[in-house]
């Protein structure tokens, strides 16, 4: 089976360590924020100027004054601190954050990612996107394996415009997780029940697979 | 107007002088810290042909986003433009032209202008179309892209108090993209919520200090929430 949104977050969430400080994109990145091991402090950064996100308010306790990168009311962690944009963007851009994870549209062998316009299609912009990748070196993408009519997302090298260059070391996808190095993705895990083969038929760029590739459990 | 106090009492004399095709370089993060009577006092003056640097651009009918309902701007320099419909009309018309920036570059070139750096290196951006164009260099094995900074002719900005003087201080994540705004107008303008006395702001805790202000007026705020989202309490 593939992996739900709920078990993607949870698996990303095994990539935290005691300390660390952790962007989390729109979308399912930001579900991992659920999944915090016990025993672990970890502070979340908010590019528009916050680090060390809390949980959504109260009724009572809502604000126009506190929100996070996607326009959602927040609340502030204790021991949070705020501050500017261009403040917040010298702790991305100098590499201070310890964990960045994002969502894209497609990745590839070198480590491409492109994950904010589709030709043809109106362009929103990239807001904070290209200043994460860029300045990150511990980044996981998520995304979906292949899309709804069966095209790998894992190419040989993207077909739509780029957010950054040879960037991205790690992938989780609904079927695997793969680091990527050498020009290769490498097979490290995949979901519960999902065969080898099956990620083979679903990869377009290079995969490297060992003899074992255990299989991700949940509780 | 006497010394240092900055204080104006009218919207009228806090935007004189703003003309056809002029830059306005303005704060906020969505709808969260935006200068909204400036906004509003910009449509009223019918100003065309403007420039606008904002990380977005309203929504229709709030902030920025009202700007478009008369055509009064020509360009956007924004990062992230998504949340507007009227803005997507006149953007598929060729009416409106937009310079997507990625959001750091966009605060660190309004942090530059206003800094007297007249550009600057980064790795944001390098093998994107973003770089298309741009210079790069290589330092230490890593190439960069140069990225020019921003000033404006104003810069329109919202704070939460400030003193007669002009240093201001910004409430939680209202700040954003304020305090470099703040620095990169020929003109900046500032609306608070409260305005104080020299001296009643502890020195220490300003965020931006007088000499970048020009003009300071208190006005009074809808604040709308884009994505309202609570928990149960």
């Amino acid at each position: 089976m593939a992996l739900s949104r709920e078990q993607i977050a949870q698996r990303i969430a095994r990539e935290l360590q005691d300390g660390f400080y952790v962007n989390l994109g729109i979308g399912i990145p930001t579900l991992v924020a659920n999944y915090i091991p016990d025993g672990i402090e970890v502070m979340l950064q908010s590019e528009n100027g916050l680090l060390g996100m809390g949980p959504f308010p109260t009724e009572d306790e809502i604000d126009a004054d506190m929100i996070n990168a996607g326009k959602q009311t927040v609340t502030a962690a204790t021991g949070a601190s705020i501050f500017s944009s261009a403040e917040s963007f010298a702790m991305i851009r100098g590499g201070h954050v310890d964990l960045t994870v994002l969502g894209a549209f497609e990745v590839d062998v070198n480590g491409n990612i492109a994950s904010w316009m589709i030709p043809g299609k109106l362009i929103k912009g990239m807001g904070g996107a290209m200043d994460l990748v860029a300045g990150a070196d511990n980044i996981i993408v998520t995304m979906t394996h292949a899309s709804k009519h069966g095209e790998s997302k894992l190419l040989k090298e993207c077909s739509l415009p780029l957010t950054g260059s040879g960037c991205i070391k790690k992938v989780l996808t609904d079927l695997a997780y793969m680091e990527i190095k050498d020009g290769a993705f490498h097979l490290k895990e995949r979901a519960p029940g999902v065969s080898v083969e099956e990620i083979i038929s679903k990869t377009e760029g290079k995969l490297v697979v060992p003899d074992e590739v255990p299989e991700m459990t949940f509780s | 107007m006497s010394g240092f106090n900055k204080v104006v009492n009218s919207y009228e004399e806090a935007m004189e002088g703003l003309e056809d095709g002029m830059t306005v370089i303005a704060g906020g993060f969505g709808l969260c810290g935006i200068p909204e009577n400036l906004i509003a006092q910009i449509k009223t003056m019918k100003t065309k042909d403007l420039t606008v640097v904002s990380n977005n651009c309203g929504v229709d009918g709030f902030g920025l986003g009202i700007l478009l309902e008369d055509r009064q701007v020509k360009k956007m320099i924004s990062s992230y433009v998504g949340e507007n419909a009227l803005f997507e009309k006149q953007l598929l018309a060729g009416e409106l032209e937009v310079e997507l920036t990625p959001q750091g570059t966009l605060a660190e070139k309004m942090r530059a202008g206003g800094a007297g750096i007249p550009a600057f290196y980064t790795a944001t951006g390098y093998g994107t179309p973003v770089g298309d164009g741009k210079e790069v260099r290589e330092f230490n094995d890593r190439k960069y892209i140069m990225e020019e900074s921003i000033t404006g002719d104003f810069a329109i900005v919202k704070g939460w108090k400030a003193d007669t003087y002009g240093n201001v201080v910004y409430r939680d994540t209202a700040q954003n993209f304020n305090p470099m705004a703040a620095t990169a107008g020929k003109i900046t303008v500032v609306e608070v919520e409260e305005i104080v006395e020299p001296g009643e702001l502890n020195p220490a805790e300003i965020h931006t200090p007088g000499i970048y202000v020009n003009r300071v007026i208190k006005g009074t705020f809808e604040k709308r929430i884009e994505q309202r989202t609570v928990r149960q309490g």
